[in-house]
């Protein structure tokens, strides 16, 4: 097999960055709604969970056309960011990052709720008894307990950033250097002549990524599951 | 001083409420709830510490207000300084020993109770490196009691600290019980289902039925 192209490198390096920017920006998110969901009880939580769970079932292009009206430089909000502070997400990698955190998010959000669900409430009440404020209950017990399976939602959500396509192409479209991703650039060497050498090794590529990060996910979830402690 | 009179509910309205009356006011430092299992020895322990909220009444430990329910009174269990010794250690699987044995120091509170005198009181000096999943039950219990005493409580609250030791480790235990008991001026509230225990250590002892 001939080695990569330049344009190749370009995309899985960029792959790589947009997948793990999405994956990290969205895990304080995701850990704030995977807690909330699994501690807190309060009026709405059946509809919230059903919006975080959205990007799942939706077809991706309509989550992609969302962000496109919500943060397209004319959109609702993306308009008056781009006005007032000059910031915008659309067709840059910074929007492929957004677009796919939000199609990752319902399995990051899964996976960590079910980790806060299995740490156990009694020690976190006896936290509380020793004076620890329910903030420090959480920074000093809950997160320790459920670090395994808040790091395998991270790395769910990273190995779905990077298969990401629908929602990225309808957002920030597939522009070489910046928002042309693995998937992106295998559907656009789909369009090309002779270009099953490059769709070979872009998918090879993206399956033994997609591979690594899962098997690191599972092996993390039962050292979790077994009690192990880290 | 424990003044304590307080209406406990359990259950929902599908189920059938179970309600039941708790009144114990007694000037004795240390003071034993007995009863048979399920009632509701610990529900009253959980109450004092804030850990379930009484549906009516009041709760003052040594002239403090913990609840009061007529008032508006509910203090969150981090602010009751209540040291409870659960009958299950719940000790911290994440932190060794000797951090289990500093998670409730209070910065701001000098006074009170040493590291060291804790842990030579209870003769934990051996374990401070360990698990406390590798804990033998009388120790993991010993290193509980060394950690409610450590947050600097201003009462201890023991729930049945002997029942899942076997007979030779609760002869083992006891004596750490009675110098707790004699070599600190806590106000203790000790429940257990056995009378003969608890008379080694109170002889105010209050039965729930």
């Amino acid at each position: 097999m001939p080695a990569f192209t330049p344009a190749e490198l370009t995309a899985i390096a960029l792959s790589l960055k947009v997948a793990t920017v999405a994956a990290l920006a969205s895990l304080p998110f995701g850990i704030a709604m995977g807690w909330l969901l699994a501690r807190r009880r309060f009026f709405g939580k059946a509809l919230l969970d059903a919006l975080v769970h959205l990007p799942l079932v939706l077809p991706p292009v309509v989550v992609g056309y969302a962000l496109l009206v919500l943060l397209g430089n004319n959109g609702v909000i993306g308009g008056f960011l781009m006005q007032h502070f000059g910031i915008g997400v659309a067709f840059r990698w910074t929007g492929a990052a957004l677009a796919s955190a939000v199609m990752g998010f319902p399995l990051m959000v899964r996976t960590i709720r079910l980790s806060i669900e299995s740490a156990d409430r009694r020690l976190e009440q006896a936290a509380a008894t020793l004076g620890a404020t329910p903030w420090r209950v959480f920074r000093s017990v809950t997160l320790p307990l459920a670090w395994p399976g808040i790091v395998a939602g991270a790395v769910l959500a990273f190995a779905k950033a990077l298969g990401e396509f629908g929602a990225t192409i309808t957002f920030v479209s597939s522009i070489p250097g910046e928002t042309q991703t693995i998937s992106s650039a295998i559907y656009g060497l789909l369009q090309v002549p002779g270009g099953d050498a490059g769709i070979w090794r872009l998918a090879l590529v993206a399956v033994a990524i997609s591979l690594l990060a899962l098997l690191a996910s599972e092996w993390l979830v039962r050292r979790q599951r077994d009690g192990e402690p880290r | 001083m424990l003044s304590l009179d307080i209406v406990l509910e359990r259950g929902t309205a599908r189920s059938g409420v179970f309600r039941r009356h708790v009144s114990i006011v007694d000037s004795a430092r240390v003071i034993a709830l007995s009863g048979h299992s399920g009632a509701g020895k610990t529900s009253v322990l959980h109450a004092i510490a804030g850990l379930l909220t009484p549906r009516e009444g009041r709760i003052e430990v040594d002239g403090r207000c913990l609840f009061d329910r007529a008032q508006g009174i509910d203090l969150p269990p981090h602010q009751r300084h209540v040291g409870y010794v659960f009958q299950d250690t719940r000790l911290f699987p994440h932190l060794d020993v000797r951090r289990n044995l500093r998670y409730g120091r209070r910065t701001n509170d000098q006074t009170g109770f040493a590291f060291d005198d804790v842990v030579a009181l209870l003769g934990i000096g051996g374990l401070l490196k360990r698990r406390t999943a590798h804990l033998s039950g009388g120790e993991a219990q010993r290193v509980a009691l060394g950690r409610a005493l450590l947050s600097q409580p201003r009462i201890l609250l023991l729930d049945e600290p002997l029942s899942s030791l076997d007979h030779a480790r609760r002869e083992e235990l006891i004596p750490y019980l009675q110098r707790v008991r004699d070599e600190t001026a806590l106000p203790i509230v000790y429940v257990s289902h056995s009378v003969d225990e608890v008379m080694r250590l109170t002889a105010a002892v209050h039965a729930l039925d």
